[in-house]
């Protein structure tokens, strides 16, 4: 391929994205709507899987004590735990600790708890960590049958509906972007299918002087991924700025949400939409010119 | 060489374009197809051209089997065919300079040689005046002439000319075929469909002549029609 060839598929592509001015802007605008959402659910999935990670290895059961426990009976009933196989730390929180660490996990809004100091409402308990997480609900059942226990309470449940929802959102995402990327590669093909149409005879000429399909293909082609990577372009922007915005303002106002904020995950997932930008118009647009090529 | 061995064209429609059709036409030589509408002329060019395939028989063009030919290699066969048409099918909006330039660039021809060889090739037509002009602002003869120039510009080994003066007056035909003899002249095969009969009388070349897709006459030196 010569400079001369590649300079030609450039200027062609070029003129035919100015040509259908209207087409190539509402392409690049649905290539970078369906990016963006393909962006935001790929980083909502990350944060989901992540979330579900940092849960389940902080997985733990809470038994909670009937109130008014002598030391002796909670010396009693701390051994007894230890006795259960299965269990690999079992720790003794009284209600004053139990009362900070709620307190921590409020972060600056912690005055709502203010004037609970004196009137502790939280009973005493032990924390319990468990070696296999599926064991938990077997644990936590002989854990409440120890005498002076009261309430035992574990986040198997929580975690499974996570696992669950994330599953659904995982699946929902895939299905969106499914359908948005065939939206966008349909659009793409209608752009190129237009320039293709108005230079049907400059094809059927181009065969005739004996051009290779490849040589004819190309600005088509060409012109697709231009008008797939300016979408993505957008779409990456739109997605860096919007998700740095919104994980600083999660970190602000809820603070047992960590969002993902490591630089490498972010541009792996805006290498991945730039990438879909450029084979969203390749496909888009070689679908629209199969067919004027079949002299 | 250009060699057909019983060569039969059944279209899907069941028409028989061609019918167990069977000639050779050597290097350099002048050849006239001639013969009513629906004789065959255009089969026998589409197959040449491999815009179609045959239905039995085989092609050969200088040894190679046109039939067997891999898709990539078309366009390879086709650079060595120069086209001529009845309706010049030049690109309106390119220059006459640009129409003969992008036959080069096709073949991915570098700008060095196009700016070299195409006012060559003008200037051989006749239009090196007219390079920078549009082809709706030429005549009918002069837009031919830029098709001719398109046609040459990379030295094809065959010209075929399918009606190249059905739509244009006897005086510029005939300027044309003074053309198409200096092609012939400097050993280029020209293969030309026409009803013209004046010109096939007086040129005196090979005279092919189809008849519902059989091969009627093939003469040297023979007339457009001698039956009637």
């Amino acid at each position: 391929m010569s400079f001369n060839t590649l300079t030609y598929y450039w200027r062609e592509a070029f003129a035919s994205i100015f040509r259908n001015s209207w087409l190539s802007i509402a392409s690049v605008g649905t290539v970078a709507v369906s990016l963006l959402i393909l962006g935001f659910f790929s980083l909502l999935v990350v944060n989901a899987n992540n979330f579900t990670r940092d849960l389940e290895s902080g997985l733990e059961i809470r038994a909670f004590l009937k109130d008014g426990q002598s030391k002796d009976s909670i010396k009693k009933i701390k051994s007894e735990i230890d006795k259960i196989s299965g269990i690999s730390m079992a720790e003794f929180i009284p209600k004053e600790q139990a009362l900070e660490e709620m307190k921590k996990s409020f972060g600056n809004r912690k005055e709502v708890l203010e004037g609970l100091q004196n009137d502790n409402p939280l009973p005493d308990g032990f924390r319990v960590r468990v070696s296999q997480a599926d064991q938990i609900p077997v644990l936590a059942g002989k854990l409440s049958a120890i005498a002076g226990v009261d309430q035992v309470v574990y986040g198997h449940g929580l975690v499974e509906r996570l696992v669950t929802a994330t599953k659904w959102v995982r699946l929902a995402g895939v299905a969106i972007l499914v359908f948005l990327c065939i939206a966008a590669i349909f659009l793409i093909s209608t752009t190129t299918r237009m320039s293709v149409f108005a230079r049907r005879k400059e094809i059927g000429i181009m065969i005739l002087l004996g051009a290779t399909n490849w040589f004819v293909r190309f600005p088509y082609i060409l012109e697709g991924m231009i008008l797939g990577f300016v979408g993505a372009v957008f779409a990456a922007s739109a997605v860096y700025v919007g998700y740095i915005s919104l994980s600083a303002y999660l970190e602000q106002s809820l603070p047992f949400v960590q969002p993902i904020t490591d630089q490498e995950t972010i541009l792996t997932v805006l290498g991945g939409i730039m990438g879909m930008g450029l084979l969203i118009g390749a496909i888009g647009s070689s679908f629209s010119i199969r067919k004027f090529l079949k002299i | 060489m250009i060699n057909f061995y019983n060569v039969t064209k059944i279209y899907p429609n069941g028409v028989k374009g061609l019918n167990d059709v069977s000639l050779t036409i050597q290097k350099g030589e002048f050849v006239f197809l001639v013969g009513p509408s629906g004789a065959g002329k255009t089969s026998l060019i589409k197959i040449l051209f491999r815009e179609e395939l045959p239905t039995r028989g085989q092609v050969l063009f200088y040894g190679k089997n046109i039939s067997r030919l891999k898709g990539r290699e078309i366009p390879y066969l086709r650079r060595k065919i120069g086209m001529v048409f009845q309706d010049f099918r030049l690109l309106p909006q390119k220059t006459v300079f640009e129409n003969v330039a992008f036959a080069m660039e096709v073949t991915g021809a570098s700008k060095k040689n196009i700016r070299y060889r195409v006012p060559e090739v003008l200037e051989w037509v006749g239009l090196k005046d007219k390079a920078k002009v549009l082809p709706s602002q030429l005549s009918g003869g002069e837009q031919q002439r830029v098709s001719i120039a398109r046609a040459i510009v990379n030295s094809p080994m065959v010209i075929i000319a399918d009606e190249p003066t059905g739509n244009l007056d006897p005086e510029t035909s005939w300027e044309l075929m003074k053309l198409f003899g200096e092609i012939n002249k400097t050993g280029t095969t020209v293969i030309m469909v026409t009803h013209a009969r004046e010109i096939v009388d007086s040129m005196k070349r090979r005279v092919i002549a189809l008849y519902e897709g059989r091969i009627n006459r093939d003469e040297e030196g023979g007339v457009y029609c001698n039956e009637l």
